[in-house]
């Protein structure tokens, strides 16, 4: 470290007053805090003492996204070998899937990083303030909620597109209404549905690739859209290559460890529970939403099993939890402390509306199979509804109290 | 500007006194395109702006609709301005408006029949619209009629441009077209490029006047309200 220490030290004359490069100070800046804990500290204002500061906290949150990234590499090289009907075996080929995942996950990550960090240094330096450092977790968030065959270019507008429109018109990090990555994947979404929704986005194709029969690309949600009324949907899901899995011991099996077709990030219910454990572990995501975010998919999960209307409304509750973006929009969407509600009470609120309205609007729209990110962008919009009346109900309740005594 | 029709406005205006290009009344005519610009810093007719600014030529009929609208409008309530019970003055304010929009309905319809299909209902709801009611109630009122017209020109251009900027910016990008003339060239999708869906979409010509707005306030920081 004393060999990066010095570099950086060299370099400093340069940005400082005086110095050459003295407008790229803030670009400096950043670059010499992400490696070194700043040794300035603050002066105004009220302070809370604590070990890490915002770029350590935004570290901690990549590193528990890292498990998620990881196994959609491999996935998506598994559903790939799936789809051509080789190496279908779960543990045959770990590295070639691994690799190939890799090769098609790793560019949308650079590029995400390149066209979000560019934007923001770009800003930093012209309206000369340090720069934030919320993009590091926004930027590994774009990637992993995105289909693996998605156009580089398409992923480069949706970056600049969220910084630009999503955060920095309201002032940067800290500010923003919506959660910035949500914001990218449904300004795609929205964009361009057919490179987003429907079956041939999920599966990496080789041009020409004719796939092997009963190849398939459809992911569980729309499988169980797609279900007879009365089927039980254990019983008629299947897999990539067309391989029915049996039972719904078997389905939940499939989509809690995530070889299932999806987003690069949201397959695995087991990589996205280690991320929240180190999320809630070190205290920065907040469990109060995961938790109540949960209860509200179940609960309304439940209400559809008793109205059973069609295959989807009858689908178990705790495999509705596990398809699709529910868990990953849970750790990792909803938890966003800049534009979730930041009350205690109106977080128990602010994740039960998000959870419930989720489900609804997945099992109600066929249009919408991805709830889950309306649900939460709709409820980041509400939020600072939520903490109004939170706010205001406390000092009725102690306003009153007030009274009593006098 | 010939002389003869420099004498009959004056006749009309009774101020020979002020040229017909003062300073004052050219004011009318640029401040509406910036300073006190109809949607960009009144925020008025947004919901038109809004909705047929999909295709550059909805938003040019739109534009011209408005405008003769405007001009008969203003025209015709800075005529009779001082005939009109102040009591009543917003059903007779509005009665001149819709008849002058069920004309420009009736010429759309039989001129441009595909663009009036297009356009729909909001012809119609040109006689909502709040910069023709606003410009009626604020300036007509109480001016002559040469300086209504003259501000019925400029509010309507203020409008207009908008319009068109927000059309050309959505049709460009939303369907790869300009007036219906194919502008993005067939070897660029190849490469793999797309319409841009959301374009069509009413919010991303919220988030276009939102950008338009934002541009034109670092140009003009008069605009900025003190915060």
């Amino acid at each position: 470290m004393q060999f990066l220490k010095n570099i950086l030290d060299n370099l400093r004359p340069n940005f400082e007053e005086g110095g050459k490069l003295e407008k790229y100070y803030k670009g400096f800046e950043a670059l010499e805090t992400f490696a070194f804990t700043p040794g300035h500290t603050s002066h105004k204002g009220a302070h809370i003492r604590d070990a890490i500061d915002l770029k350590r906290t935004m570290f901690l949150v990549v590193i528990a996204m890292v498990p998620a990234l990881l196994f959609g590499m491999w996935n998506t090289g598994h559903q790939y070998y799936l789809s051509i009907g080789e190496l279908t075996g779960l543990g045959e080929g770990l590295m070639e899937k691994f690799i190939f995942g890799a090769i098609r996950v790793l560019p949308i990550v650079v590029v995400s990083y390149a066209v979000g960090l560019g934007i923001e240094f770009a800003i930093a330096i012209k309206n000369n303030h340090s720069v934030n450092e919320g993009y590091l977790v926004s930027g590994m968030l774009i990637p992993l909620v995105l289909p693996s065959e998605i156009p580089l270019w398409m992923v480069a507008v949706a970056t600049a597109f969220a910084v630009i429109i999503g955060k920095e018109v309201f002032g940067g990090t800290g500010m923003n209404i919506l959660n910035p990555a949500l914001t990218a994947r449904a300004f795609l979404f929205f964009a361009y549905p057919t490179k987003m929704s429907g079956n041939a986005v999920w599966i990496p194709q080789e041009s020409g690739m004719a796939g092997v029969d009963g190849y398939t690309g459809e992911t569980l949600l729309s499988q169980a859209y797609n279900a007879p009324v009365g089927a039980e949907f254990g019983g008629v899901a299947y897999d990539a290559a067309g391989q029915q899995y049996g039972s719904l011991a078997d389905t939940m099996w499939a989509s809690f460890w995530g070889w299932i077709p999806g987003s690069i990030g949201e397959t695995s219910v087991f990589a996205i529970l280690i991320g929240a454990a180190i999320l809630i572990f070190t205290g920065i995501g907040s469990w109060r939403i995961m938790l109540s975010f949960l209860v509200g998919g179940l609960t309304m999960s439940m209400i559809f099993n008793a109205w059973g209307a069609n295959a989807f409304m009858s689908v178990h509750p705790l495999q509705q939890l596990m398809m699709g973006s529910f868990m990953f929009g849970m750790v990792f969407m909803a938890t966003d402390p800049v534009s979730a509600a930041q009350t205690t009470t109106g977080k128990w609120i602010y994740g039960f509306l998000a959870g419930f309205l989720g489900i609804m609007i997945r099992v109600f729209n066929p249009a919408y199979p991805e709830g889950i990110m309306m649900a939460i962008l709709f409820m980041n919009v509400m939020a600072p509804l939520i903490d109004h009346y939170v706010v205001e109900a406390n000092i009725n309740r102690r306003l009153k109290r007030v009274k009593v005594a006098a | 500007m010939s002389t003869e029709v420099k004498e009959a406005a004056a006749a009309v205006v009774k101020e020979p006194s002020e040229p017909l290009f003062s300073k004052r009344n050219k004011s009318l005519l640029t401040d509406p395109l910036n300073d006190s610009n109809p949607i960009t810093v009144q925020v008025l007719g947004i919901c038109s702006a809004l909705a047929i600014t999909v295709q550059v030529k909805q938003a040019i009929v739109m534009s011209l609709s408005v405008l003769a609208v405007m001009i008969g409008g203003n025209l015709i309530i800075s005529l009779i301005r001082n005939v009109i019970p102040s009591r009543i003055r917003i059903i007779v304010q509005l009665v001149v408006v819709a008849s002058l929009v069920i004309l420009v309905d009736q010429v759309l319809k039989a001129y441009v029949y595909d663009v009036s299909k297009a356009l729909s209902v909001f012809v119609g709801l040109i006689i909502t619209n709040c910069i023709i009611m606003g410009r009626l109630e604020a300036f007509a009122l109480a001016n002559k009629p040469w300086r209504s017209i003259l501000d019925a020109i400029g509010n309507a251009a203020g409008y207009a441009w908008i319009l068109i900027a927000v059309a050309v910016v959505r049709e460009l990008f939303g369907s790869g077209t300009l007036m219906g003339y194919k502008l993005v060239p067939d070897a660029v999708f190849e490469m793999g490029y797309m319409n841009n869906n959301m374009m069509i979409l009413p919010p991303m010509a919220l988030i276009t006047v939102g950008i338009i707005i934002w541009i034109q306030r670092s140009k003009n920081t008069a605009l900025i309200e003190e915060n």
